[in-house]
């Protein structure tokens, strides 16, 4: 652990905490989301060129795909939808499961009984066929998928949360607060949820490389994002004929995936090792 | 130099790494020596390294650290120089070790004859029949009930006193030359903590083992050891027989712990037991706590408080004290309203107090504050200190800004902290700076009442007389009242005006604080004040000769009827005792004991003579 604090001293970049980190990374893929496709070269359905599956070259960087579209263009779009999909379905389930956990440590014991068993009850389903069967039932809009995946999310969130705020609602400092005559929404928000912090970043973030997999998962089955929009998982989808060819249009989405999945993993993996 | 040294230590330096790179020196240049068949007292304050340095002898440091320099030689093996391998098959046959919390280093799994003899079948010193037999024995010697078939319980059906007692029959059954004892009855209560003394005492003085004695309680250094050496912060400050070092102190420090021991009471004339009722802050009247089901007469089947009845009179200090069980803690709960009651009335400032804290008023909530125990606990760790203190005050008195934050540093100063401690988090701040904060959060409501529970118990004896000094001068200043709530009777005579003493949810006994010692008490809290170690050589053996009662199986005893206390009773009068309700006296000077026999048989046995204090019968 002191390598990494010296390293960073080496490089001349200020030390950061590890919570400035996990922003600080997911940040850049969310500008990367919001800005990448502005500097697109080509639209992301515009065939470019005669030759499919072309390799690298100065033309088009990243080479192009199985219709000859612009692979780096359409990259830049695909990563615009999987980081926003997945970012929007984490925030709903992470917001819903995490205030439902702390707010059943404050509740009448019979409100834990029935959310507990309902989130039992979603956990149960492998998430997966889940997906697919919300998406054949309401379609496979963008909306849809949103929510699906933030239903599907929210028991982790909620038991993550829960456990956490059990143990801190036990503190004296929250017999304290009580005692005063705090309300409710005061302890829960002032009095529970800042010391929750660490653990609940480590639990959101992983909550989102969930999100992508399932997300990417569903697009190579064909049931996540639909043409003409295209998301890293359909990515690799259509362009799964170029794996004969070693070509760079189905390597290089699979190769985002990765870095977008396992860069937050190694990154959450140093705030809980604090 | 008829004996030799079984464990030298010289130049000893430990050194902890710390993540950033540097080395923190923990252990500094520490020697010391023990003859065979005596026993060395390590005495120190929490962070002293006296932990450090004993285990240091089983050739043990804790991850993070390492032992830098010196020379580690126990009973003939050079411990430094060893192999993990070596090391392995010394501990635990050469040299075993006693740890603090027994409640917890058993595996609740195993049985306990499993985990005793385990030691004996590691080091194949023993056939499992003769392991058996040997710990039986052991059993017999630290006085168990039942040595026979104790061993076929599991740790959950065991006290915690018998727990340390099994502990070290763990220690002892492969016959080891020294046994390391790590602060063994700090977490007992001090009746408790009387029969495990002994019991380790004649152990040791049977066997000839040579022993090391972590502790903080110079008390207990005067009962079983010979040497001591005290530390602070991780050097050596002074060293000799025990003799010497509680009668005469040579170093400051040394002086100002062996004060701590000593802490006088309170020198404020304490308040008339029974004043007129206005002038009581609170008034308990036959309070039930419990749970289960409901009997006939509408109240919980299984009692935490019993129809308990205190008073607080205005501006003074209420002690209450009993072992660990009696309901202290809930009593506590139950006045703050965290703990709804079944039965019986609590009236604060004239007015009847809701059960549930929702229900009281913002003004009962404000005038009503209480002071939790572990500090670590009771500060919000995610809150700066100001933000602590400027929430009571936003809270209650609506201040805001730079009046809250001048009022802030106003307790602050009340609480002697320095002002930049409001821009620092708990997790910054030592024990005793954090129980004053949590005492300056507290006064910041301007409380009429502040519950104590436990305050200084997780405290050292230095911090916590500094932290007793400050209640009784901030209660002349401020003229608020107290219960305090608490097991260590120095500090009920240091701070109370009176006492009740709880057992099993009962109030036995109300009285004077100062005259604990003197004249007619409840057999219980004669039970409780003699088993308070004195820092008298000998008194470990006077006070064992005293406690002659065979105490009877709990399970024999019904609480449905009679007296509470009837099993451990010196006094108790089977046929009556266990049967009838329980009467209480008045003494003259307004003390209440629950009990069936007549005053006069209660006084100390050789105490003070009974017609000379105030607290003589008449009736």
């Amino acid at each position: 652990m002191s390598g990494t604090t010296t390293r960073y001293r080496v490089l001349g970049l200020p030390v950061l905490t590890p919570a400035q980190r996990v922003m600080g990374l997911f940040g850049f893929w969310l500008v990367l989301a919001v800005c990448g496709p502005f500097f697109a070269p080509y639209a992301p359905g515009q065939i470019i060129d005669t030759e499919v599956f072309a390799p690298l070259s100065h033309r088009h960087w990243l080479g192009t795909d199985y219709l000859g579209r612009d692979l780096g263009s359409r990259l830049l779009y695909a990563v615009r939808y999987t980081v926003l999909i997945c970012t929007l379905s984490t925030a709903f389930s992470c917001s819903c499961g995490i205030l439902l956990g702390i707010a059943t440590t404050a509740m009448p014991a019979w409100v834990e009984q029935v959310a507990g068993r309902l989130m039992d009850g979603i956990l149960s389903i492998p998430s997966l066929l889940c997906a697919l069967l919300v998406i054949a039932a309401f379609g496979d809009s963008l909306l849809a998928l949103i929510l699906t995946m933030g239903v599907i999310y929210t028991p982790g969130a909620y038991r993550t949360s829960r456990a956490l705020a059990l143990r801190i609602a036990r503190m004296d400092y929250i017999t304290v607060a009580m005692a005063r005559g705090e309300g409710a929404f005061f302890i829960i928000w002032k009095e529970i949820l800042p010391n929750m912090r660490g653990p609940l970043l480590a639990d959101v973030g992983l909550r989102f490389i969930y999100a992508v997999l399932l997300l990417s998962n569903l697009s190579f089955l064909g049931l996540g994002v639909q043409p003409p929009l295209v998301d890293l998982g359909s990515l690799v989808r259509e362009n799964v004929l170029g794996l004969v060819y070693g070509s760079a249009a189905v390597i290089l989405p699979t190769v985002v995936i990765g870095a977008l999945t396992v860069g937050i993993n190694l990154v959450l993996d140093g705030t809980s090792r604090r | 130099m008829s004996r030799a040294h079984v464990i030298s230590v010289r130049n000893l330096d430990i050194v902890g790494h710390r993540p950033d790179g540097h080395d923190v020196p923990i252990v500094r240049d520490v020697s010391l020596a023990v003859r065979e068949g005596q026993m060395l007292a390590l005495i120190g304050e929490s962070g002293s390294g006296k932990t450090t340095i004993a285990l240091s002898l089983l050739g043990y440091v804790r991850s993070g650290c390492t032992i830098s320099g010196g020379q580690i030689r126990v009973a003939g093996h050079d411990v430094t120089s060893m192999t993990t391998h070596e090391l392995r098959s010394m501990r635990g046959r050469t040299i075993s070790y006693v740890a603090q919390n027994a409640g917890t280093a058993f595996n609740p799994a195993l049985s306990i004859a499993q985990q005793v003899i385990e030691p004996a079948r590691v080091h194949w010193a023993m056939t499992r029949e003769q392991a058996e037999r040997k710990m039986v024995d052991l059993f017999r010697a630290l006085a168990l009930p039942e040595p026979e078939t104790i061993g076929a319980r599991y740790p959950y059906q065991l006290s915690g006193g018998q727990l340390q007692r099994l502990m070290a029959a763990m220690a002892l059954i492969t016959d080891p030359e020294i046994v390391v004892f790590d602060e063994p009855t700090t977490a007992l209560d001090v009746t408790t903590q009387i029969e495990v003394l002994a019991a380790f005492r004649t152990v040791l003085a049977d066997r000839g083992i040579t022993g090391v004695y972590v502790t903080h309680d110079l008390a207990i250094v005067a009962q079983i050891a010979d040497h001591a050496v005290v530390l602070r912060h991780g050097q050596v400050r002074e060293s000799g027989t025990v003799a010497d070092i509680l009668g005469n102190p040579q170093d400051d420090y040394t002086r100002e712990l062996v004060a701590a021991c000593r802490i006088p009471p309170r020198a404020t004339p304490c308040a008339p037991m029974e004043p007129a009722r206005r002038d009581r802050v609170l008034d308990l009247s036959d309070v039930v706590v419990g749970y289960g089901s409901r009997t006939a007469g509408g109240l919980p089947e299984r009692r935490i408080l019993d129809h308990v009845s205190l008073s607080v009179p205005q501006g003074s200090t209420l002690g209450i004290i009993g072992e660990s069980g009696c309901g202290k803690s809930t009593l506590a709960r139950t006045i703050s309203g965290l703990q709804p009651w079944a039965a019986g009335q609590i009236m604060f400032r004239g007015e009847a107090l809701a059960p549930a804290v929702a229900d009281r008023t913002r003004e009962q909530r404000r005038r009503l504050q209480i002071v939790a125990q572990n500090a670590d606990l009771v500060l919000n760790p995610a809150w700066r200190i100001g933000a602590t203190i400027e929430r009571m005050l936003t809270f209650f008195h609506g201040m805001k800004g730079a009046e809250a934050r001048a009022e802030a540093m106003r307790l602050l100063d009340m609480v002697r902290l320095p002002h930049a401690v409001l821009e620092r988090y708990p997790a910054e701040l030592s024990g005793g700076q954090k129980q004053r904060v949590n005492f300056a959060r507290a006064l910041a409501a301007r409380p009429d009442l502040v519950l104590c529970d436990e305050i200084t118990a997780a405290l050292d004896p230095v911090v916590a007389a500094a932290i007793l000094e400050l209640m009784v001068e901030l209660q002349e200043t401020l003229g608020i009242s107290y219960i305090f709530i608490t097991h260590d009777l120095h500090a009920v005579r240091a701070v109370c005006d009176q006492v009740a003493v709880l057992y099993a949810g009962h109030v036995v006994e109300q009285c004077d604080s100062q005259s604990l010692a003197v004249g007619a008490h409840h057999p219980y809290t004669r039970l409780l004040v003699s088993s308070v170690p004195e820092m008298r050589a000998g008194w470990l053996a006077d006070a064992v000769a005293l406690r002659h009662a065979d105490e009877l199986p709990v399970a024999q005893h019904d609480a449905g009827g009679g007296c509470q206390f009837f099993s451990r009773c010196d006094m108790r009068m089977p046929g009556q005792c266990d049967r009838d309700p329980v009467p209480v006296h008045t003494l003259p000077d307004g003390a209440r004991i629950a009990c069936y026999r007549p005053c006069p048989d209660l006084a100390f046995p050789g105490g003070v003579a009974s017609d000379a204090s105030p607290h003589s019968c008449e009736s």
